[in-house]
């Protein structure tokens, strides 16, 4: 990494390379402008309501979160941390939510590709049904993968309380994350450049992997950070379908739930903000990676 | 209407009455209902009850209507989980009644100010519904499910709501505990007897009706539930039969008036204790909390003529376990509750 690539807005290096970042990424500058303020008047207005809005919704709920999380101090905090069944219900929900952002990862891109490169009857249906994980009430999506993977399972796969039903609900309601991100890059990388490659004598491998791949990384990581910080903190689809065993289907949010339910809030905001400091964490390392691949390729 | 400015003093006028009335309502809201001196003679009673309550209040809310009480009374509610509608009062949830499964959440607004501390002091002791822990079973009661003791046999899969995360899954618990407690075990054979209950029990779903859900999926041999929600299951058409063992424990749900609720809130609790609302409450599977109650047949209970027998021996929080500040602290302490710790040993030895 040169020291001149660590702005947020960099050309890419490669001249071959289409722009790897998402449509929508790119309208917020011209690159390499990113240290100069660009604001006039009107840009000033728009900044200072998105800064408003963002800290009604967002940035004071998550201060108020922080302190209630702190009123109960270090040692509180370090003893609801260190509570034996809080640490299993959070290598459960961290290590599920990473097996499905990987499996999410692969699929989303697939569905996205097929989505995109290829024409078959039903292709405008599939586009829609993509989205039913988003529509549906998570409470809902757990009865329906409940009564397919559960005991009366049509196909004979009983996963209800198991870690696996964890990773089926999880896996469930983040399908459409990656598929959504990577879509729209996918339609806008033009044939010229998978062309003028293969006339320059790169196999299909080559191509994928040098130009399509590294174009695609930014919209995959974008989307598997969403799909992490979804799975890490879903309930709704859980709680028919884990069964909730302490130390073995127990995920974050019920524990979360239970120190509510106990009056307990320093102990809940505690874990909420652990929680809220993995989620951080992993969508810095997906955006680290996500750089080195798309400059490398 | 032809003459355009009196169009506009009319749209003036619409404006200015739906300010009026948007900045009324907002009033409403932070004082409470008081609309009923200003010429308008109903009155709005804001009742806040856990879940099950919504299909079984609405004939009870009919009843309390046609009496002289509660004639211009209209009703708002809100259902949800026991403890998520208590830190919702608390929190500033217009409320006038609030109904809960289980004493801890009203605890919670007696200390916070919004309930009396006299609010035990009635005829009922506060409870406005009860009912008893009870098992429900696959049609047929194939694993001849009867006793508690019959629950930690090897092979049965118990379903059970999460006593950690639900409130009322409490009541289950405790049940289990006071099975041996209260044939005068020691609370070692008790631990234990919960123990193998506790490695019996294949999912701890959130609530009550996540469990019968779960239940209902095909999950497990045997459901702790509630007579009730067993009895409003079957009248439903789910193919279940029930089991109310010859010793458990009595569920109480506790009702009170909120503070500054407008007095037809005090008629409407009196009224919740009836014989008349009683008996609209057992058509959904609740034991009357008062004698005298004329029963109806009741659909999907075991003998819909004799809907209610009574079990050997009826345990009580009060009675058997010294109430709920005391049982809860004992109990589900978050650290050192008899059953918290066996949840987590029964977890780990998994």
């Amino acid at each position: 990494m040169t020291p001149g690539n660590v702005g947020v807005l960099t050309p890419p290096l490669d001249p071959i390379e289409p722009d790897p970042r998402p449509a929508r990424k790119r309208r917020s500058g011209a690159p390499g402008t990113w240290n100069h303020s660009t604001l006039n008047r009107g840009s000033a207005l728009g900044l200072g309501i998105a800064l408003t809005w963002f800290s009604l919704l967002v940035l004071i709920p998550l201060t108020a979160l922080v302190i209630t999380a702190a009123g109960g101090g270090w040692e509180a905090y370090i003893a609801t941390l260190t509570n034996e069944q809080t640490l299993a219900a959070i290598r459960l929900t961290v290590g599920q939510a990473i097996l499905v952002t990987c499996i999410n990862v692969v699929m989303g891109t697939i569905i996205a590709w097929v989505l995109v490169r290829d024409s078959f009857w039903g292709k405008r249906g599939l586009d829609v049904v993509i989205d039913i994980p988003f529509a549906l009430p998570t409470i809902v999506a757990g009865l329906v993968l409940l009564s397919l993977y559960g005991p009366n399972s049509p196909i004979s796969v009983n996963w209800a309380n198991t870690e696996r039903a964890v990773m089926l609900a999880l896996a469930f309601v983040t399908l459409p994350f990656v598929v959504r991100t990577v879509q729209p890059v996918l339609e806008e990388i033009e044939h010229d450049v998978e062309e003028a490659a293969a006339s320059l004598g790169a196999t299909r491998a080559t191509i994928l992997r040098r130009v399509i791949f590294p174009s695609l990384a930014p919209a995959i990581a974008a989307g598997a950070a969403l799909s992490f910080a979804r799975a890490i903190s879903e309930y709704g689809s859980l709680v028919l379908l884990s069964g909730n065993l302490p130390f073995n289907t127990e995920v974050v949010s019920v524990r979360v739930l239970t120190f509510i339910e106990g009056g307990n809030t320093a102990a809940a905001a505690s874990l909420a903000s652990v929680m809220l400091a993995i989620a951080l964490l992993v969508i810095v390392l997906l955006d680290i990676v996500q750089r080195r691949v798309a400059r490398r390729g | 209407m032809n003459n355009p400015q009196r169009l506009k003093k009319l749209q003036l006028a619409i404006a200015t009455l739906s300010t009026a009335l948007v900045l009324g309502g907002c009033a409403n809201t932070a004082g409470g209902a008081d609309n009923a001196d200003e010429g308008s003679s109903s009155t709005q009673l804001s009742v806040v009850a856990f879940s099950v309550m919504e299909a079984a209040n609405e004939p009870v809310f009919e009843d309390f209507n046609a009496t002289d009480a509660g004639a211009d009374v209209t009703f708002q509610t809100s259902y949800g989980a026991s403890g998520d509608q208590s830190r919702a009062i608390e929190g500033g949830l217009d409320a006038s009644l609030a109904h809960f499964s289980l004493e801890p959440d009203m605890t919670r607004l007696v200390d916070s100010g919004q309930v009396a501390a006299t609010w035990k002091d009635n005829a009922t002791k506060g409870i406005a519904t009860s009912s008893v822990v009870s098992f429900v079973v696959r049609e047929g009661n194939p694993d001849n499910i009867l006793t508690w003791d019959d629950l930690i046999k090897p092979g049965v899969e118990i379903i059970t709501p999460n006593p950690a995360s639900s409130g009322s899954a409490k009541w289950n618990i405790l049940a289990a505990w006071g099975h041996i407690v209260g044939q005068g075990g020691s609370d070692e054979e008790a631990t234990e007897f919960v123990k193998k209950f506790l490695e019996n029990t294949i999912a701890l779903p959130g609530s009550a009706r996540e469990a019968t859900t779960a239940f209902a999926e095909g999950n497990g041999d045997v459901l702790i539930s509630y007579e009730n929600e067993a009895i409003l299951a079957r009248a439903k058409g789910e193919p279940f039969d029930y089991v109310v063992p010859d010793d458990t424990l009595l569920i109480e749900n506790p009702a009170a008036v909120i503070e500054g609720a407008p007095e037809e809130a005090t008629a409407l609790l009196e009224f919740l204790t009836s014989p008349e609302a009683q008996a609209d409450y057992a058509t959904f599977g609740f034991r009357p909390v008062v004698d005298g109650v004329e029963l109806p047949e009741i659909e999907g209970a075991n003998d819909p003529a004799d809907p209610f027998p009574t079990p050997g021996t009826l345990l009580t929080i009060d009675g058997d376990f010294g109430g709920w500040a005391e049982a809860n602290s004992r109990f589900f302490d978050e650290a050192e509750g008899i059953i918290t710790t066996l949840q987590a040993e029964t977890g780990k030895s998994e």
